[in-house]
């Protein structure tokens, strides 16, 4: 796949992290997100630990600390609850640099906190080492159902569709003297909405066509047909496992 | 309460047996819109569908504000529902959101579930039955159908979010007073309700001028050729 094809978030490499199956990959981050979701919030060692899980997987996948934390900022909204949960919570209250919090409040800061942001890196991780292509073959060898895939692999085609479709709309604009400012472009591409979905469909449609007489069955050819070897699987796991006994241990101690 | 604003929930907002609660609801709702889909959907639609989910997608990446401090985007529910149908529309729905929080880390993979409950499923169920119910109206006049394409995406929203309520209801945090989340999230969204009527008012309106064919609720709406006399 050329750059054109890949997403945002991904990180070419060949690490093992990059080379292990889709969709082993989606079964492990799933697992590994419910585990901590599941972990009782006042288990701060259980936390730490996923988090050491995580950075272990970054250090093998060779992608650095610094971008995980760039790029963990999508969740800062979520931040800004939690500290607030603190003044605003019920219950007892305690001192903490003088100031009154509610120990309640605190506790379920913590918890969207913690939970949202380890959430928010084991999808990352996904992300940064499996490609937009690799990604669909997986939820394919998972068995999701083949109209889905469909919609899904198209849906990425047409999203490239439309935003070459808005920037052709937005030179011709400028080209008949449009100025476009910051905030005044927002008023001109929304006028333009539907324009923009017309156009795209029309381009679309002859897309689709010529993908139907070059021989597009729907379905994306797998090509990687083998069936990966059991230790694909247990590799893939390793990580979802520290997850999983992590959380055991949390919920017997 | 930028969290439920957003509408996608993160990881850890509800507790696991609700997110595998929701999952199931989900799956469950998504066995019947593929099998509904199905017969929906042939060599012509199913590149509506797709398109219809990336324009979601590429939509939902503008976020207009609606008060200060706080901004809503597209949930797309209605929109998907209008032009493609209730089946194929809750897929479209789904697949967005199940790819941005595989692609982009939006919204939470346990919170999937709930997600997709509220917003491909309710939403869009809610919006194409208001739809239905307006169909009369839409299919008389061009204004008709950007008025009921409005009312049913404004609907569509205020719904959705009271999913959520229900949700947080069941496995939200209990330091959250109920009473008081409920009334922000579903003020917030009679707000952002708006905004997602407008864009869906004038997608539609757009479509249903230059293809009404591309309608999936003017289906059979079509009126025969008139041919006038030369006074």
């Amino acid at each position: 796949m050329g750059a054109g094809h890949s997403h945002l978030l991904y990180r070419a490499g060949d690490s093992p992290v990059h080379r292990i199956a889709p969709h082993v990959k989606i079964v492990a981050a799933l697992a590994m997100v419910l585990c901590v979701v599941a972990t009782p919030r006042s288990e701060f060692g259980a936390f730490a630990a996923y988090l050491i899980v995580l950075i272990a997987v970054w250090s093998v996948a060779g992608v650095p600390l610094r971008w995980f934390a760039a790029r963990a900022v999508i969740e800062i909204p979520f931040v800004v609850l939690a500290v607030l949960l603190p003044f605003v919570g019920g219950g007892r209250r305690t001192d903490f640099l003088g100031l009154p919090v509610s120990v309640e409040g605190s506790l379920a800061g913590w918890n969207i906190l913690v939970k949202g942001t380890l959430g928010v890196l084991v999808s990352l991780t996904m992300a940064a080492t499996t490609s937009q292509r690799d990604l669909l073959a997986g939820l394919q060898r998972l068995r999701v159902p083949s109209l889905f895939v469909t919609i899904a692999t198209l849906m990425m085609r047409y999203v490239e569709v439309i935003v070459e479709e808005a920037r052709r709309m937005r030179i011709a604009r400028i080209s008949r003297g449009h100025d476009p400012r910051f905030l005044w472009q927002f008023g001109a591409t929304a006028r333009g909405i539907g324009t923009l979905f017309i156009r795209s469909y029309e381009r679309g449609e002859r897309v689709h066509i010529a993908m139907l007489s070059r021989g597009w069955s729907g379905v994306l050819p797998d090509v990687n047909q083998t069936r990966p070897a059991p230790g694909v699987w247990v590799a893939g796991l390793v990580p979802a496992a520290a997850f999983a006994v992590t959380l055991a241990v949390s919920l017997w101690m | 309460m930028t969290t439920s604003v957003a509408m996608h929930m993160s990881d850890g907002l509800l507790n696991a047996p609700t997110s595998i609660l929701f999952g199931a609801v989900a799956v469950l709702g998504l066995v019947f819109a593929t099998i509904g889909a199905r017969r929906d959907l042939d060599d012509r639609t199913a590149p509506m569908a797709g398109l219809v989910a990336a324009f979601i997608f590429a939509v939902q990446m503008l976020n207009f504000p609606v008060l200060p401090g706080v901004s809503g985007h597209l949930l797309g529910g209605a929109l998907a529902a209008i032009l493609v149908g209730p089946w194929a529309g809750a897929l479209c729905v789904t697949i967005v959101l199940v790819l941005q929080a595989l692609l982009f880390a939006d919204g939470g993979l346990t919170a999937l579930g709930a997600n997709i409950t509220n917003m491909a499923l309710i939403g869009t169920a809610s919006g194409y039955l208001i739809a239905v119910v307006l169909r009369k109206l839409a299919t008389r006049t061009r204004f008709g159908l950007v008025a009921v394409a409005f009312v049913a995406a404004f609907c569509n929203t205020v719904i959705a979010s009271l999913g959520f309520v229900l949700e947080f209801a069941i496995g939200g945090d209990p330091a959250f007073a109920l009473g008081g989340v409920a009334a922000t999230v579903i003020g917030v969204h009679c707000l952002i309700g708006i905004g997602e009527g407008v864009i869906t008012a004038l997608t539609v309106g757009a479509v249903g001028a230059v293809r009404p064919d591309l309608v999936h609720l003017l289906r059979g709406a079509a009126r025969p050729l008139v041919i006038k006399e030369a006074s």
